[in-house]
């Protein structure tokens, strides 16, 4: 099932674009799986993702761990840890 | 009341607290600002816009939960900034000075680890880094632990 995914901050600017959909297959189940699927795709989304504990996730804007189950997700945010107030 | 605004636009804090002391005995409020005593020329803050306002107001109902406020007001800008622009404002009303002061810091400490905020400083040398999530923002959350 196709999920949009959103990058942020220096997420985004590894990868090189704000966002992208995306349709895992099955073996990918959790966050960090689709992370490892998706470092496969360019260098860009591999070096946006080497650094996991620097990484953060939303699902369908709500704030999750990376080992959290993809399964119904809409859309996908991946980010720094926040640096806001 | 419960009020969230994220906004380009700046704002005036006197403007709130005007509105916060309406009928109230106790307001306290934070107001933060782009520093620049270090060579920061500007500061761009990135947000997730379809999160971000209901994160803040997350935030502030789970304030209201925990103190008697009649009114709370947050406040936070995105875009570019220069030194001495104003960032975010917290601002909280109650009957009693404990509940408005407890609530202020408990909101600004949250706002730093729970709002979808990305900071990146540009500095006088022309070279721009992402401002690095602090450890001691994680502490100062757990403090709030109930």
């Amino acid at each position: 099932m196709a999920i949009d995914l959103l990058y942020f901050a220096w997420v985004r600017e590894n990868v090189g674009r704000s966002g992208e959909t995306v349709d895992p297959p099955a073996h990918v189940t959790t966050i960090a799986s689709l992370l490892d699927w998706l470092s496969a795709s360019s260098d860009g989304h591999a070096r946006a993702f080497a650094d996991r504990p620097r990484l953060r996730a939303a699902i369908d804007q709500r704030f999750v761990p990376l080992e959290t189950s993809i399964t119904g997700a809409r859309e996908i945010a991946i980010f720094p840890p926040v640096t806001g107030g | 009341m419960i009020e969230v605004r994220v906004q380009l636009e700046p704002f005036e804090p006197g403007d709130e607290l005007a509105r916060l002391e309406a009928g109230v005995g106790a307001v306290a409020s934070f107001t933060g600002l782009v520093r620049g005593d270090d060579g920061l020329t500007a500061m761009t803050l990135e947000h997730y816009p379809t999160m971000t306002e209901a994160a803040l107001r997350d935030i502030a109902q789970e304030a209201a939960r925990r103190w008697p406020l009649k009114a709370v007001i947050v406040i936070h800008r995105h875009g570019r900034l220069v030194p001495g622009d104003r960032i975010v404002f917290v601002g909280t009303a109650s009957s009693h000075r404990a509940a408005a002061l407890e609530s202020c810091a408990f909101l600004i400490d949250w706002l730093k680890t729970d709002a979808p905020f990305w900071k990146r400083e540009e500095w006088a040398d022309g070279s721009a880094r992402w401002v690095d999530a602090k450890s001691e923002d994680d502490k100062a959350k757990l403090r709030w632990e109930e």
